[in-house]
C-alpha cells in the first residue's frame, strides 16, 4: 500500500471534517474581503445596492471590471480627515496598549503569585466581566464620567471639587482611553497570567542565592520570561483597538476622532458604500502585519 | 514567598478588581433607582424592571437576540470543533496555512471590517438580510473562538484512547462520538457558551448583516444608549448580567468540584497502592 | 495468578524446526516518515505461542514496527502477514490483534468493568456473555473489587493490570505490549514480569513485546530481536543475546561488558588470537558467529566481568589470557564488588566478585598491581 498516511480513520469522514469549516470560512470570511475590494473601486451610486458597477452576467462583466478606478482611494488622500483619523486610531491604539500593560501586568502578577487555591478564583473574576456585554461595560461609565455624573459627585463630596466645578473628561479622549483600558483588561491579564503562571519560582530563589535584589531579578528574570505573554497580550488588545468603534462612539463623542468610528459613519450615515471600503481596505492593510506577527504567534503555542 | 512583596501583590489585585467591578455595581444598583436620572438616587424601585415588561420591542429585541445566539451558537460549535480537528489532527495538507490564518484572524480583526464584509456578500450574492444573516454572521464570528477553546483542549488529549477503541474494534467514527467527543466535552461545552455570550454581546456585526424586523439587543439598547441613559437600560443590562454571571459561576462551581472530586479520589487511590 | 502451571521453561523452539511455519512475517518491511527510516528492509519470523522480545534504545524503529502489525501505521514497502494472511489494507478495527498501551490509555470516563467490556461490545458479543468474560478477566488480574472504580481512582500497578485485562479479554490472535511494565516502579516490575509470563502460557497467545529494559526482555521472552537504527541487530534466545552476541553494539547494548580492542593475530578454524599493544598477552577466544577473520583484521575480545577473575598471584609464565594492570577503582554493591582495573595501554577493564564472605576488608585495594585471567570460553572475539 502505497498510502502513507494515518490509516486509522476513514479518508471519506475527514475529508468532509476538514472541508465543511474550510467551505464556510472561505465564503463567509475569505470571499467578502474580495467583495470589499471589488466595491472600493467602484463608484458610488443613488440606488440599491448604492454603488456601481454591478455584475450582472459574465458578458457586462468584463465591461463592469473596466470601469473600476482608485477614485475611492485617491479621495482618502485629499481628505485629511481620513488620514487624520488613521493616525489618531494608530495612536490611540499604542496609547491605549501600554496604558493596558502598565494596569495590567500588576494584576496578573499578583494572581500568578497569590496562593494556589484562591488562583483559579482569581481567574474567572477576571473572565466574568469578560463574559458581560461589551456594550452594557461601556454603557456603565457613561453615567460615571458624565459632567453630572456619580465621579463628580464624588469628587464635589470629597470637597475636592467645588459644588459648581463638573468633570470634564465625558466626550474626550481620556474617557475613550479609561472605556478601553477597562474593556479590553481580560484580553491583556491573562495572557500575561498564563505566562507568569507558567514560571518557576524557584528561578527568583536561585537568583537570591546568586545575589540578586528583588527589584533586579524581576527585570531580569520575570520579565523577560513573561514577553511571550507580553507580546500576545499587546497584539490580542492593539490590534482590534484600532478598529474600535463603540468605545468612542459613546465616550469619546465628537472630541475623539477613530477610524472604526468615521466607518460607521460613511456607511450608515453618508450610504457611501464604496468609500466605507475603500476606508475597510486600507484600514486591513494598516493592521495585515500585526494580524501575521500574531498569528505567527498563535501557531507556535 | 517573598513578603516585601506581598502588599504590592494585594494592593495590585484589590485596585484592579475593584476597577473591574464598580462600574458593573453602579450599573446594577442604580437599576433600582426610583428617579429617572440616573446619577441621584430616589430610593429603591423596582419599576424599571416592571417597564420592560411591558416595553414590546426590548421583548422583540430579547427574543431575536435568544435565538440568534442559540442556533449560531450550536453552528458555531460543530463547525469550531471540526475546525479545532483539523488544525490538531491534519498537519499536512494543502491550503493549511490559509485554514488556520482564517481561524485565527477573525479573533483579533476589528469588528467595522468583518461586518461591513459580511454585508457586501449578503448584497453581492441577494440574500435579504435578517435574521438569518444576523446568524451566519454570529457563526462565523464565533466559530473561531469555539476552535480556539477546543484547540487547547484537544492539545492535552491523548491519542492513545483513540487508537485503544479502534485496536479493540471500534471504528473511527463511532470512536469519535464515544471516546473523543465525551472527553473533550468540557471544551465544546466552553466553546458554546463562549460563543453564545459573544453572540447575545455583539452590537457591530449584528448592525451591518441585520435587516428588518431582526433588531438584536445590542443593536435596540445601542439606540436607546445614544437617546440618553435612562434607568430602564440599567434594568436590561442588570438582568443580563444576572443571567450570564449565573450561568458561568454554575459551570465554574460544577468543573471545580468535579475537578477537586477527582483529585481526591486520586489521591485515594495513590494512598492505598 | 497463582495457579499451577507445570514447568515454565519447557522446550519450546519452532524457530530451530525447519518445517515450523511462521505465525507473524514481516517481509522486507521499510516504513519511511519523511526522510527518516523508521524499519529498513526488515525480514523477521514470529511463531505461534512465541513470547517474543523487540528490544533496542528510542528511535531503533522498534515501536514503529508494532504499529505496523496493530495498523496504525502502513508500511512503505514490503508486507506483514499473520497466519500466512496478508494485513495491508486492514484497517486496526478488524485486525485480530490487540495492544496494550504504554499509556495503558484506559478510558477515564468509563469504569474498569466498561474498559474490559469495550472491546467485546464492538464484538456485538450476548450482555450475558460479556458479563462472564468480565468476570473472568476481572479474577484473573484480581481486581474484582475494583470494578466499578474509575481509572483515576485505581493505583499505577491496578490500572497496568486493567489495561492487560482489557487487551486480553477478546482472547486476540497475538497480543502487543509497548513498554507494559514502562511506568512500574523497580520491584513491582520484577513482580509483573513473572506474572505476565504465566499469563501468556495460561492463554496460550502470542505475545510481542516491545521495551528498552533488556533485564525486562530476558526474563519474560523466548526469543529478543535487539534492533538498531530500523534494522535488526541480533535474533536469539535470552542466552545466546548474551553469551554469544554478534556485534559490538547487541555485545554493549546488553548488560555490562568489556570491549577490548585489538588485531587478530592467528586464526584457526573458529578460534582465534588476539594482540594488542601495551594489554602485555595474547588473547585466544572463539569468534563470533558469521565473522570472518583473518590475521591482522581489526576485532575487539568481548567478556562479562562475571567472568572475569583477579587475583594478585602471578599465574605461570608465558599463560594466554592474561591481562596485568592495577586496580583503579573499586564500587561495593553489597552482593558484589566490581574492580576496574587499567592496564598499562589505559584500557579499563571490569572484573566482578561475588561477596561471600561477611568481611569488611577486601584483600584486594586501590593501586594493588593485579592479574586478570579467565578460561578460554569465557569471551567471545567480535569482528563486527
Amino acid at each position: 500500500m502505497a498510502d502513507t498516511k494515518d490509516p486509522t480513520g476513514s479518508s471519506k469522514a475527514k475529508w468532509l471534517v476538514v472541508a465543511v469549516p474550510y467551505l464556510w470560512s472561505a465564503i463567509f470570511f475569505l470571499a467578502p474581503f474580495f467583495i470589499i475590494v471589488k466595491i472600493s473601486l467602484s463608484q458610488t451610486a443613488i440606488a440599491m445596492p448604492p454603488y456601481m458597477p454591478q455584475f450582472k452576467d459574465l458578458a457586462t462583466a468584463w465591461d463592469a471590471v473596466r470601469q473600476f478606478s482608485l477614485d475611492n482611494y485617491v479621495f482618502l488622500t485629499e481628505d485629511p480627515l481620513y488620514i487624520a483619523a488613521y493616525l489618531s486610531s494608530l495612536r490611540i491604539a499604542l496609547i491605549s496598549t501600554l496604558l493596558l500593560l502598565a494596569v495590567g501586568y500588576p494584576i496578573a502578577y499578583g494572581m500568578a503569585r497569590a496562593p494556589k487555591g484562591v488562583r483559579n478564583v482569581l481567574v474567572m473574576l477576571v473572565i466574568l466581566p469578560f463574559w458581560t456585554s461589551f456594550l452594557i461595560r461601556v454603557y456603565a461609565w457613561i453615567g460615571i464620567l458624565k459632567p453630572e455624573g456619580l465621579l463628580t459627585m464624588l469628587l464635589q463630596a470629597l470637597h475636592i471639587f467645588g459644588p459648581d466645578q463638573q468633570l470634564k473628561i465625558f466626550n474626550t479622549e481620556t474617557a475613550v482611553f479609561i472605556g478601553i483600558v477597562y474593556s479590553y483588561l481580560p484580553f491583556m491579564v491573562l495572557p500575561l497570567y498564563a505566562a507568569l503562571e507558567k514560571m518557576d519560582h524557584t528561578l527568583l530563589e536561585a537568583a537570591a542565592d546568586l545575589g540578586c535584589p528583588p527589584l533586579q531579578a524581576f527585570w531580569k528574570i520575570t520579565f523577560p520570561l513573561s514577553l511571550p505573554g507580553v507580546v500576545a497580550g499587546c497584539f490580542l488588545c492593539f490590534i482590534p483597538i484600532v478598529g474600535e468603534f463603540v468605545i468612542p462612539d459613546l465616550l469619546g463623542g465628537s472630541g475623539t476622532l477613530m477610524i472604526g468610528k468615521t466607518l460607521w459613519a460613511e456607511f450608515f450615515n453618508n450610504r457611501d458604500w464604496p468609500v466605507s471600503s475603500a476606508v475597510a481596505v486600507v484600514l486591513l492593510i494598516i493592521l495585515v502585519v500585526p494580524i501575521v506577527i500574531f498569528q505567527n504567534q498563535q501557531k507556535k503555542l | 514567598m517573598n513578603k516585601n512583596l506581598t502588599w504590592f501583590n494585594v494592593t495590585a489585585l484589590v485596585l484592579g478588581f475593584a476597577f473591574l467591578y464598580i462600574p458593573i455595581l453602579i450599573l446594577v444598583i442604580y437599576s433600582f433607582n426610583e428617579s429617572k436620572l440616573v446619577t441621584v438616587w430616589g430610593g429603591f424601585s423596582t419599576k424599571w424592571y416592571a417597564s420592560l415588561a411591558n416595553n414590546q420591542s426590548i421583548l422583540d429585541a430579547a427574543w431575536v437576540t435568544i435565538r440568534v445566539g442559540l442556533l449560531s451558537a450550536s453552528l458555531a460549535t460543530v463547525l469550531g470543533t471540526m475546525a479545532a480537528l483539523t488544525l490538531d489532527r491534519f498537519k499536512k495538507f494543502h491550503g493549511r496555512a490559509l485554514f488556520s490564518g482564517m481561524v485565527y484572524a477573525p479573533l483579533v480583526m476589528p469588528e467595522v471590517i468583518t461586518g461591513l464584509s459580511l454585508l457586501l456578500l449578503f448584497v453581492a450574492i441577494g440574500f435579504d438580510r435578517g435574521f438569518w444573516t444576523v446568524t451566519i454572521a454570529h457563526t462565523t464570528l464565533t466559530m473561531c473562538f469555539v476552535a480556539v477553546v477546543v484547540q487547547s483542549r484537544l492539545v492535552t488529549f491523548d491519542r492513545s484512547l483513540e487508537e485503544a477503541a479502534l485496536d479493540l474494534g471500534c471504528p473511527p467514527f463511532k470512536t469519535f462520538f464515544i471516546i473523543t467527543l465525551p472527553l473533550i466535552l468540557p471544551g465544546v461545552v466552553a466553546g458554546w457558551m463562549l460563543a453564545f455570550t459573544l453572540s447575545l454581546d455583539d452590537l457591530v456585526i449584528a448592525s451591518f448583516s441585520t435587516g428588518p424586523g431582526a433588531t438584536t439587543l445590542p443593536i435596540k439598547i445601542y439606540s436607546m444608549v445614544r437617546l440618553g441613559v435612562t434607568p430602564e437600560i440599567n434594568a436590561v443590562s442588570s438582568i443580563l448580567i444576572g443571567v450570564i454571571a449565573l450561568g458561568v459561576v454554575a459551570a465554574s462551581i460544577v468543573t471545580n468540584r468535579a475537578e477537586k472530586e477527582r483529585e481526591r479520589a486520586e489521591r485515594a487511590a495513590f494512598a492505598q497502592g | 495468578m497463582n495457579k499451577a502451571v507445570g514447568p515454565i521453561k519447557r522446550k519450546f523452539a519452532p524457530w530451530d524446526d525447519p518445517a515450523g511455519v511462521p505465525f507473524i512475517r514481516f517481509e522486507n518491511v521499510t516504513k519511511r516518515f519523511g526522510d527518516f527510516v523508521a524499519v529498513d528492509n526488515l525480514t523477521l519470523d514470529i511463531y505461534e505461542r512465541e513470547f517474543f522480545s523487540l528490544l533496542g534504545p528510542s528511535g531503533c524503529g522498534k515501536t514503529t514496527l508494532m504499529r505496523m502489525l496493530a495498523g496504525f501505521e502502513n508500511p512503505t514497502e514490503g508486507r506483514i502477514l499473520l497466519d500466512g494472511k496478508d494485513l495491508a489494507g486492514i484497517p486496526p478495527y478488524k485486525r485480530p490483534v490487540n495492544m496494550m498501551f504504554q499509556s495503558y490509555a484506559l478510558f477515564p470516563h468509563m469504569t474498569v468493568e466498561a474498559n474490559i467490556a469495550f472491546g467485546l461490545k464492538q464484538d456485538g458479543m450476548e450482555s450475558d456473555q460479556i458479563n462472564t468474560r468480565v468476570a473472568e478477566m476481572l479474577r484473573l488480574v484480581k481486581l474484582e473489587k475494583f470494578a466499578k472504580r474509575k481509572p483515576h481512582q485505581l493505583s499505577g500497578g491496578q490500572r497496568q493490570r486493567v489495561a492487560l485485562a482489557r487487551s486480553v479479554a477478546k482472547r486476540p490472535k497475538v497480543l502487543l505490549l509497548d513498554e507494559p511494565l514502562g511506568a512500574l516502579d523497580k520491584k513491582l516490575r520484577e513482580e509483573t514480569q513473572f506474572e505476565l509470563m504465566d499469563l501468556q502460557i495460561e492463554l496460550g497467545m502470542t505475545f510481542l513485546i516491545v521495551t528498552h529494559d533488556q533485564e525486562e526482555a530476558m526474563t519474560v521472552s523466548d526469543r529478543i530481536a535487539v534492533m538498531n537504527h530500523g534494522v535488526i541487530a541480533q535474533i536469539g534466545t535470552p542466552a545466546e543475546i548474551y553469551e554469544l552476541p554478534a556485534t559490538r553494539y547487541v555485545a554493549d547494548f546488553i548488560g555490562d561488558i568489556n570491549l577490548i580492542e585489538g588485531k587478530v593475530s592467528a586464526v584457526s578454524g573458529t578460534q582465534l588470537s588476539l594482540t594488542s599493544e601495551g594489554i602485555g598477552g595474547v588473547i585466544d577466544a572463539e569468534a563470533a558467529e558469521g565473522g570472518d577473520a583473518t590475521v591482522g583484521l581489526d576485532a575487539c575480545f568481548a567478556i562479562r566481568p562475571e567472568k572475569v577473575r583477579i587475583s594478585r598471584e602471578a599465574p605461570p609464565a608465558g599463560s594466554h589470557n592474561v591481562l596485568e594492570g592495577e586496580v583503579w577503582d573499586i564500587g561495593y554493591l553489597g552482593d558484589i564488588s566490581v574492580y576496574r582495573v587499567k592496564l598499562a595501554n589505559g584500557t579499563i577493564v571490569k572484573a566482578t566478585v561475588a561477596n561471600m564472605t561477611r568481611i569488611v576488608e577486601r584483600p584486594i585495594t586501590w593501586e594493588d598491581k593485579v592479574y586478570l585471567t579467565w578460561p578460554r570460553d569465557a569471551g567471545i572475539i567480535l569482528t563486527k
